[in-house]
């Protein structure tokens, strides 16, 4: 077989046998899709679907000052948890900017999984080893971890059956449990991407296929980047690269909630400062009910044709049927309710500035 | 793949059907299983005489946005309204209720350079 020069994961074999598109991403070679997009977000968004994220990557933090390492590069307050629970957390990059945006999995008080994009593992691992002042070891287990994001309202209905040591039903949003899937060991987490729900499956590479299968088999269907992308949008998170990045504060991306000057950290002045003076671009959801789908790097207008912003994600919603997009706005425009403008080849089309997250009344 | 042997294509993956001086145009088969669920179409050039492999419109799927090309020189005459409401003809019936839009032809010796099935057949192969 030719060489992509690009890397499979444990699921690869399963996403040619399910007729998945394969596209490189982030290094990898990952299915961008299956039956279709569309299908594929609507089984998210109304039953159950699963997704391969492998390329994730994960970097383990142990030792007795495991936490000040995390408390100096993240912008969350990570002493606030407890075993079993995860954060949504971002690193500051020293200049305003942020390096990536992860999740940090509390296992012990000296042990932390840090959760980081593909995209950035390299990056990241760097600058977590040139802040590392403190007695703490940090490992990068990325290419031994496979991942299966099993995304849905009915999720823990599909995942039930193969976890009976584990109450899945009622474990709380942003927590984890180290249990077994199928008789394999696995972290458990019921976090996710979509705003759908569900949970996120951290399995060896070598028992990721056998879950996968038995998933397939209770009838979770395969899903692809493309409706992971979408599920996200309309949920209004973040993506790294897009709505985020080495260019982007946190503050200015609306990640203040994510942002504690409970302790110090990288920038913690220099955003203690932002947050004073307040961001000059905010990021905010756009939504397009006429004719035009927004898409990134448009620009934003105000009536006047004048340019007051740049669209960062845009898609069309499978779920509300028009235009949504994220994009950051002057702040002097930026207020909720006010209509702004998005040009779109030829024409300027209304849109109405939004808190991001498209799917709450 | 459905390549119908009646219609000519281009290299850009639209089919042409020839109806004396009148073309319709649309996408292959092929073209509409790679962009995947089409949500948009717009063609913003009627009444306009375009030249060959000008851009005559905008089709986008979830994901992505794709410009159409005139095969052909001449006016845009009409384009398929269904097509508003209902851009998943595209995928569904992409060489009969899918059509994109008709032009009238002004140098019928253009559709020389277009291709018949057998060459579209073999620019996919």
């Amino acid at each position: 077989m030719e060489s992509t020069g690009l890397t499979r994961t444990s699921l690869f074999e399963a996403h040619r046998a399910a007729g998945g598109k394969m596209v490189p991403y982030a290094g990898y070679e990952m299915p961008v899709s299956y039956a279709g997009l569309v299908e594929e977000h609507h089984a998210v968004r109304n039953d159950c679907g699963m997704f391969d994220v492998s390329h994730m990557g994960e970097f383990r933090v142990t030792g007795r000052e495991a936490l000040n390492l995390i408390q100096w590069i993240s912008s969350n307050d990570a002493s606030t948890l407890v075993p079993g629970k995860v954060q949504y957390s971002c690193m500051p990059n020293g200049q305003g900017g942020i390096v990536d945006d992860l999740l940090v999995y509390c296992i012990s008080s000296e042990e932390f999984m840090l959760v980081v994009n593909a995209s950035n593992r390299q990056k990241d691992w760097d600058w977590i080893q040139a802040n590392n002042q403190w007695d703490a070891q940090v490992t990068d287990e990325s290419d031994s971890w496979s991942l299966i994001a099993l995304q849905g309202p009915n999720a823990a209905a599909y995942l039930r059956p193969l976890t009976p040591d584990t109450p899945v039903d009622t474990m709380g949003y942003y927590t984890f449990n180290q249990g077994r899937v199928g008789g394999k060991a696995c972290l458990i987490s019921a976090t996710g991407y979509t705003g759908a729900g569900g949970f996120e499956l951290y399995l060896k590479n070598e028992d990721a296929p056998a879950i996968w299968a038995a998933l397939f088999e209770a009838g979770v269907p395969p899903c692809g980047l493309g409706a992971r992308d979408t599920l996200r949008l309309e949920a209004g998170f973040c993506l790294y690269g897009n709505d985020i990045s080495d260019e982007t504060s946190p503050l200015s991306a609306g990640l203040g909630w994510i942002t504690k000057f409970t302790k110090d950290f990288v920038d913690s002045k220099r955003l203690a400062l932002e947050k004073e003076a307040g961001s000059e671009k905010i990021l905010r959801g756009l939504s397009v009910t006429e004719r035009g789908i927004p898409r990134k790097d448009y620009l934003i207008e105000n009536a006047a044709e004048e340019v007051i912003g740049i669209v960062t994600s845009g898609t069309s919603s499978p779920t509300l049927g028009h235009g949504i997009a994220l994009g950051y706005i002057d702040k002097s425009h930026a207020k909720i309710g006010e209509t702004v403008f998005i040009r779109i080849r030829k024409n300027a089309i209304p849109a109405e500035v939004m808190r991001p997250g498209f799917l709450k009344k | 793949m459905n390549i119908p042997q009646v219609l000519l294509y281009t290299k850009e993956h639209e089919w042409v059907r020839l109806e004396g001086d009148v073309v319709t145009i649309g996408i292959t088969d092929y073209a509409q299983g790679e962009l995947g669920d089409i949500v948009f179409i717009e063609v913003d050039t009627i009444g306009d005489s375009i030249g060959v492999d000008e851009v005559f419109g905008t089709i986008e799927a979830v994901k992505t946005v794709s410009d159409m090309f005139a095969p052909v020189a001449g006016e845009v005459l009409e384009f398929n309204e269904n097509l508003e409401d209902e851009p998943e003809l595209v995928n569904s019936d992409p060489y009969g209720a899918g059509w994109i839009m008709k032009m009238r032809v002004e140098n019928p010796e253009d559709s020389a350079s277009l291709l018949d099935h057998e060459a579209y057949a073999k620019l996919l192969a």
